[in-house]
Order: C-alpha cells, then structure tokens, then sequence
C-alpha cells in the first residue's frame, strides 16, 4: 500500500486513493482528500454529504445505497454529481474516510 | 407498428480516420509474418499456447501479434507500458498454474461527472507484473445494432492503442465495445477524445442501467416487427441519467428484439426484454407452401444447403415440430389456429416464403431474466403480450418508471428485477404495473393452471382462517 501526504501526516491509501484506516479520518484529512476528488472546498452542502455517508458508515459498517442517501440529504442525484463529480462512491466516500466500497462491475 | 423515418436524434459527427490518426501506415504494420513466427514473448507460457491449437481463433495468438506489434514502436508513441500483453500472459499463465485469479477484486476509478462506464482492474503481483499493475476496463456504448464505418474502428483503434493496451473485445455480452487495460491517469483523456472527438459516449457498468442492445431490426431482418433501432436509441438517450450515475439496487437492463427469434436473446438476459410480435394471424402464401412441398423452394432460405437432408418433409419438419399443435395439412392446404400459436417462429423460419408474422404488429414485455447468482438462471417472464407503442414511446417509458420506482423502493442491495419479483410474488409485481393477472403470465403454459386471487377478487368474497384451517390440516 502506498502512503501519501495528507494534512501534513502521513496516511496509508489503497491503489484508488482511499484511506486504510477509518479510524484517522478527521475533519482536516477530509480537506485534505476533496482537492483529489474534483472538490477545490467543502462547502456546506459538501459536508452535510459526506457526514451522513460517515454517520451511516459507522452505524451500520456500511455506505449507504445512493437511494437512502439522496432521501436522507434531500439532494437529488443530479445534485450529488454537481457537488462530487466523480460520484458519491468513489468521490463522496473517500472524502468522508470510507474504505473502498465493495465494487460491482 | 408501421415502419416511420426515425425522428430527429442528435446529429452524427463524420469521422475522418486521417484527420484523428495518431500512427502511420507503417507503424501499424511493424513486423513480418516471419518475424511472428520467430517472436518469443518474455514468459513461457504453455498452458497458454495449448489453447492455440485447434483449428479455432485464439486470443493467446492475438495477444502475442499485440505483444510484437507494442515491442517494435517506439518508446514514446505508447502511453501504456509497451509489455502490458506480455504481463497479460505472463500473469493469465501463473493463475492457471496457481488454479486462481491475479486480479484484485474490485477498484473504484471513474471519469468526471460519470459513476460508471468504467471498472478498475488491479494485479496483485504488480512487482512481477509492472506493465499490468494497472489495467481498468472501459465500455464504450456500441452503436445500434453495431453498423461500424472503417474511419471509426481505425481511429478507436489508434486512441487505444496509444493510450491503452491495444487490446479490445468486440462486444462484450452486454453489448459494449469493451476496451481491455490502461491506467488510472489515462482514463480521463480517453473519455475526453471519445467524448469530444469521436463523438462517442461510454457505456453502463455498476449498478445502474446497462448500456442498452438491439438486434438487427428493420435495418436488414424482413421478420423485424417493431423498429428496433429507433427504440433502442430513444431509451438509450432518455435514460441517460440511469446509464451513467448508479443508483440502482443492482443492474438493470434493457435488450429489444425485433422478433422473437431473439437474435439478442433478451428473454434470457434483461431485465425488461421488448420482443417484437403480432396480433392478427400468421399470413399463409398456400402456393409457396406447394414449392417447399415439391422441393422448389429450399427450406430455411438454404441455410442448411450441402448435405443431403432428405427430401423436405413438411409434416415432420414443421407440423409436428409446432409446441402447441396448431398447424395441419388439409387438403394439401396449410391452416395454422392462430389463437394457439405461441409465436415460437419455428414454421416462419423454416419457410420464410410460405409464411409471415401478422401485419398487426407491436410489442410484448417481459420481466426479471437473470444470470445464475441466486436461484439460478431465470428467464423472463411475459407480463404484458400485446402492446402497440410509437415513438417517443410514452406508454412504455410509464411501466419501466413503474418498475424502476418499485425496485428502488423494495429492492436489497444486488437484487435483481426478478430476484425481487420473486421475493415479493408476481402478484404483487402486478399490482405495481396495474395489470390483471392472465394464463399466459405462468412460467409453463398449459402445465401449472395455478392462478393466485386475493380475497378481494373473489366474487362474494372470502373468508378463510389460517388458525383454524390448521385444526384439520397438519403443517
């Protein structure tokens, strides 16, 4: 795995970019991580995706499906992709320290 | 459904193969057939090379005429590590021997504004491997029924090459030009040179819809009952949204087949299939069944010309051959009980001048085929038989948002149409689209006469306890 500088620290990613350990996230990594996913700053709206993808993710140990994040955010899809345009699983998810969701191809 | 000019659609860009060219004449013929001969990749590989033998194409083979072909260009006209085949087979080698796979399970990589299209392939010997350490997937969405101009291929061909693997399928089984293996850093200039330069879209992959097919249709198939293409395109176009930015369950797909021959086989594969059929009865030219009788007219258009058959023996190759015995010979006439026949097209097939589909024709739809994951195979089941639809297809587009809505809603994460159809019963899906249940709805007609009522259907009424049916029935 490679490490990369984030925030001033060093942090383990995974060939796509994503943190390996949850646990280290904080609000500066998260800052840190948007400029990488097309996201120049958090702004409001940005963080009030990125805390439900968290707060779900610790819940229940998974990202939620795009459906309940819409629903719970009030965002439309259309919304998300203008807000994270490399879309919620790989840009939103990163962003709020996620591991890599499992992906279907 | 009468045959229209298709309405407007986005104009389509002319491609000129030496206005996008990236190599020469005699960069992409670089290497004699002698040198092919000679040409030993840096890996042995002879469990590979068994796969050559036969008389059969082998992708071994052309992965290696790939492996040479990268070797002989030069270093800086290749943006993707030049051994990139040869890893491919050094690595497809060593998980043969190893009897499992060198490719990491799954990898989220993507192109700006997109949520699939594209789908991220790692090794997981990317030491031994380096030129291969990266290899992500791309689809790119096939044109209707897959009419290609030579400029097109030849300029794919250059891009992916350059900045790929040069190596490409073609199609995948969903339909798409599949490109094989590039990098994470070259994946955003492809689908801006495809974007904005070829003027061609990528493709579905995730959960959300996959890139729509058709068959053939009315652009060469006499027996096309509906316009395959143009539907194909108006839904590919409508449902943009769904096609790049998963947000479905699991993936959803769409395939129209122009007859139920099913050259695209959506019966056993989408999720919604549109099949093109007929209403009216099968049209019967009495005098061209005589010619096939006697021998004049060679069946199946003289497909299966150059072996002695036999003589053409109409009772034993299409009467008898009819699923539900709706055809005889009376008085040397042909007569077909049109309201038996369960538009197997076998007869049609077999003469093609004697008989074809009615004039009245449309489309039926049927839900829920899927791979075997879960429960198995399944194939799509017919709810709606008969509808008549036009361009832009309103009344279609209202039962898959119906569906789509429902899936949504109810569907667990990676449940198929017809897994959840399944879980939820077929009446329920029923209700969902608002259409009474009928015969032809059973899985096997005329074998399961079983059709469920709710208690509100049942005139009168019923009544019926569970607590105290189980007083005299054991579980």
């Amino acid at each position: 795995m490679a490490m990369i500088e984030l925030a001033g620290k060093q942090v383990e990613v995974d060939e796509d970019g994503f943190i390996q350990d949850p646990e280290i996230w904080d609000k500066e990594l998260a800052e840190a991580l948007a400029p990488l996913e097309e996201v120049p700053t958090l702004t409001e709206d940005h963080w009030k995706v990125v805390n439900m993808i968290r707060e779900y993710y610790l819940r229940t140990g998974v990202a939620p499906m795009i459906r309940k994040l819409c629903k719970d955010t009030g965002f439309t899809l259309k919304q998300i992709y203008e807000l994270f345009p490399t879309g919620p699983a790989k840009g939103a998810c990163k962003i709020a320290g996620l591991p890599k969701p499992t992906g279907c191809v | 459904m009468s045959f229209k000019p298709p309405g407007p659609k986005v104009p389509q860009r002319e491609i000129k193969y030496d206005e996008v060219r990236i190599y020469t004449d005699e960069e992409i013929h670089n290497y004699t057939e002698e040198e092919l001969k000679n040409f030993k990749i840096k890996y042995d590989i002879p469990m590979l090379e068994e796969l050559e033998k036969g008389p059969w194409p082998s992708f071994v083979a052309d992965t290696k005429q790939l492996a040479l072909h990268r070797r002989k260009l030069a270093d800086d006209r290749v943006l993707m590590p030049k051994e990139c085949a040869e890893d491919l087979l050094g690595q497809l080698q060593l998980s043969l021997e190893h009897g499992e796979t060198h490719w990491k399970h799954g990898g989220i990589v993507g192109v700006s504004g997109y949520g699939g299209g594209v789908i991220g392939r790692y090794s997981d010997l990317p030491e031994r491997f380096p030129a291969i350490a990266h290899f992500h997937t791309m689809r790119i969405n096939q044109p209707n029924s897959k009419f290609y101009k030579t400029d097109y291929l030849r300029a794919i061909a250059d891009l992916w090459n350059f900045r790929g693997s040069g190596c490409m399928n073609m199609h995948g089984s969903t339909g798409d030009i599949i490109f094989l293996g590039t990098t994470t850093e070259q994946l955003e200039p492809i689908f801006q040179e495809m974007a904005h330069v070829l003027n061609q879209d990528i493709g579905g992959s995730g959960s959300n819809l996959r890139t729509p097919s058709c068959c053939i249709g009315k652009a060469r198939c006499e027996f096309a009952l509906f316009d395959t293409q143009e539907m194909c395109y108006e839904m590919t176009m409508h449902y943009q949204d769904e096609l790049h930015r998963p947000a479905f369950p699991y993936k959803f797909k769409f395939k129209f087949d122009g007859c139920p021959n099913g050259c695209v086989a959506s019966i056993a594969r989408a999720d919604i299939s549109f099949i093109g059929t007929w209403r009216d009865d099968i049209r019967i030219d009495q005098e061209a069944v005589k010619a096939y009788m006697a021998g004049e007219l060679l069946p199946n258009a003289g497909a299966h010309r150059g072996r002695d058959w036999g003589k053409f023996d109409i009772q034993r190759e299409v009467i008898d051959r009819c699923p539900t015995k709706c055809m005889a010979l009376e008085d040397g006439k042909l007569v077909i009980n049109n309201a038996e026949c369960n538009r197997c097209m076998h007869c049609i097939n077999t003469m093609p001048r004697a008989l074809r589909p009615g004039t009245d024709t449309g489309v039926m739809l049927l839900f829920g085929a899927k791979a075997p994951i879960l429960d198995g195979a399944q194939m799509s089941v017919c709810l709606i038989p008969f509808m008549k639809t036009e361009p832009p297809y309103d009344n279609v587009k209202e039962i898959i948002e119906k569906t789509f809505d429902w899936w949504m809603e109810e569907g667990k994460n990676r449940e198929r149409l017809g897994e959840l159809i399944q879980r939820m019963g077929l009446p329920k899906f029923l209700e969902v689209l608002g259409i009474p249940p009928a015969p032809h709805m059973i899985t096997e007609p005329r074998s399961n006469p079983y059709i469920f009522w709710r208690a509100e259907d049942v005139p009168g009424g019923l009544t019926f306890d569970i607590n105290e049916y189980r007083t005299k029935h054991a579980r």
